[in-house]
């Protein structure tokens, strides 16, 4: 009995063992050919993408009620506030009418090649890392619907991210608070450039902003379009100062809401930029 | 096995419990539970389940399917892929080893050990991210993470007695 058992234990251990071993050399080849890993890892969330997909239905109808119970409470003073802001957006809306019939006789008048249109394709949200090392989301659209690495995500607040990995009918989109994220943008009424970078927390930092910068708390972030990845113009987020009495570093507080997200769009403008990926074998529009 | 080929199937079916169970906190710790004002960090359910069956019925859960959990983990996280294999066999093997220690102590032993495993093992998977992917990756968000992993052990546990109850007797741990 003694002896079965001692021999069950070495079995055990050289078992757990091979395990480990197996589990180092796996991060080594994940080290040395990244883009194995991310087929591999991209093939097993198209496979997931179904049962999550299904899964994470009733977990946001259940989020919706507690918002709208939340809603139904400050329903009063909700609806005082919605108007006023209404009677300003009404103002603006005016505003912005003008402003484009000008813009575009403007543009005629200069022959100013256009922009490319957008393409859209609307994914939602089906998973969440809730990431303590990354911040990305899952999204339920793929190669499938079009879907190309590197095009941009928004919603209806401005930039969420952009997409780094494409199965077939799913799609990993890297938050622009994630720490390996680098997006260049352009800073308040100057047009100061810089890079949004994140660093895992709800903040952004600005980095390569020139030290005599003009900029300050309140300050919109736009990206700016260079390199090629992302059109020139989305919304990212507005510049707030840290430290107890708003003179430490500046920060960028994203216009994007992770608890809040449900749906994105994903923008392809056709820019290729400096991402491009040919042995994934994408669609191309 | 004796019986009906229906009693074998039933047993089987019992018998596959924590594995099954394994793959739902997986998927679960996908969901995007949008709680309104969280930062979105979800706890670390697979840990629990690991340490959990480890101590009680590690019979029933090899540790081939610890691993196959621990690659899933890594691929629906986008984590570099071996991390969580690695981390959750490293867990594992510790649990079944020395599960005689704690087996029959109150629960409140089990949840300090359950701290302290928790955080070796968030320890050892924030260190192998960050040189994995050559970035130090601030401590706090993995800090938040391990509170909440700790804080709802005792809830999950809970869950696992249930499933407990309804599996095969006999077995035990394969270490005992």
């Amino acid at each position: 009995m003694r002896a079965s058992v001692s021999i069950r234990h070495g079995a055990q251990r050289s078992t757990f063992a091979l395990f480990l071993l197996l589990a180092v050399g796996i991060m080594l080849i994940g080290k040395a050919d990244p883009t194995l890993y991310e087929r591999t890892r991209m093939m097993i969330a198209d496979i997931a993408t179904p049962v999550i997909g299904a899964l994470s239905s009733p977990v946001a109808a259940g989020a919706e009620l507690i918002e709208e119970a939340k809603h139904l409470l400050v329903a009063y003073d909700e609806n005082t506030a919605l108007r006023e802001e209404n009677e300003r957006l009404r103002h603006w809306h005016a505003v912005a009418q003008g402003l484009e019939s000008e813009n575009a006789r403007l543009r005629s008048l200069l022959n100013f090649a256009p922009e490319a249109e957008a393409a859209f394709i609307t994914g939602r949200i089906i998973g969440d890392s809730g990431g303590a090392f990354l911040r990305s989301v899952l999204v339920d659209v793929g190669a499938r619907e079009g879907v190309r690495k590197g095009v941009a995500a928004v919603d209806n607040n401005g930039l969420v991210g952009r997409v780094a990995e494409v199965g077939q009918r799913s799609a990993r989109i890297l938050l622009i608070t994630d720490l390996n994220s680098r997006i260049p943008v352009f800073v308040g009424d100057n047009r100061e450039r810089a890079i949004l970078a994140g660093d895992n927390s709800d903040l952004a930092r600005l980095v390569y902003l020139p030290p005599e910068r003009s900029v300050g708390p309140g300050d919109l972030v736009i990206t700016s379009g260079h390199g090629g990845a992302f059109p020139a113009g989305l919304p990212v987020g507005v510049i707030v100062a840290t430290g107890a009495d708003g003179g430490g570093e500046l920060r960028v507080q994203p216009f994007l809401s992770p608890d809040r997200l449900e749906f994105v769009r994903l923008m392809d403008f056709g820019l290729t930029g400096v991402l491009q990926d040919q042995d994934l074998g994408l669609v191309s529009q | 096995m004796s019986g009906s080929p229906w009693s074998s199937f039933d047993n089987i079916a019992r018998s596959s419990t924590p594995t099954l169970l394994l793959l739902f906190l997986v998927v679960l710790g996908q969901l995007p539970f949008s709680l309104p004002g969280d930062s979105a960090v979800t706890p670390y359910f697979v840990l629990m389940a690991v340490f959990y069956w480890g101590l009680h019925r590690s019979d029933l859960l090899p540790a081939g399917v610890v691993f196959l959990i621990g690659l899933l983990q890594d691929a629906l996280e986008g984590e570099p892929f071996g991390v969580n294999a690695f981390v959750l066999i490293a867990v594992y093997w510790f649990v079944a080893s020395q599960q005689r220690h704690f087996a029959g102590r109150p629960f409140m032993v089990v949840w300090l050990v359950f701290a302290l495993v928790a955080m070796s093992a968030e320890s050892l998977r924030w260190l192998l991210v960050s040189v994995l992917t050559t970035t130090l990756i601030g401590p706090w968000s993995v800090t938040f993470e391990y509170l909440m992993t700790v804080a709802l052990y005792p809830v999950l546990t809970l869950a696992f007695v249930l499933a407990q109850k309804t599996l095969p007797r006999g077995g035990g741990n394969f270490m005992d």
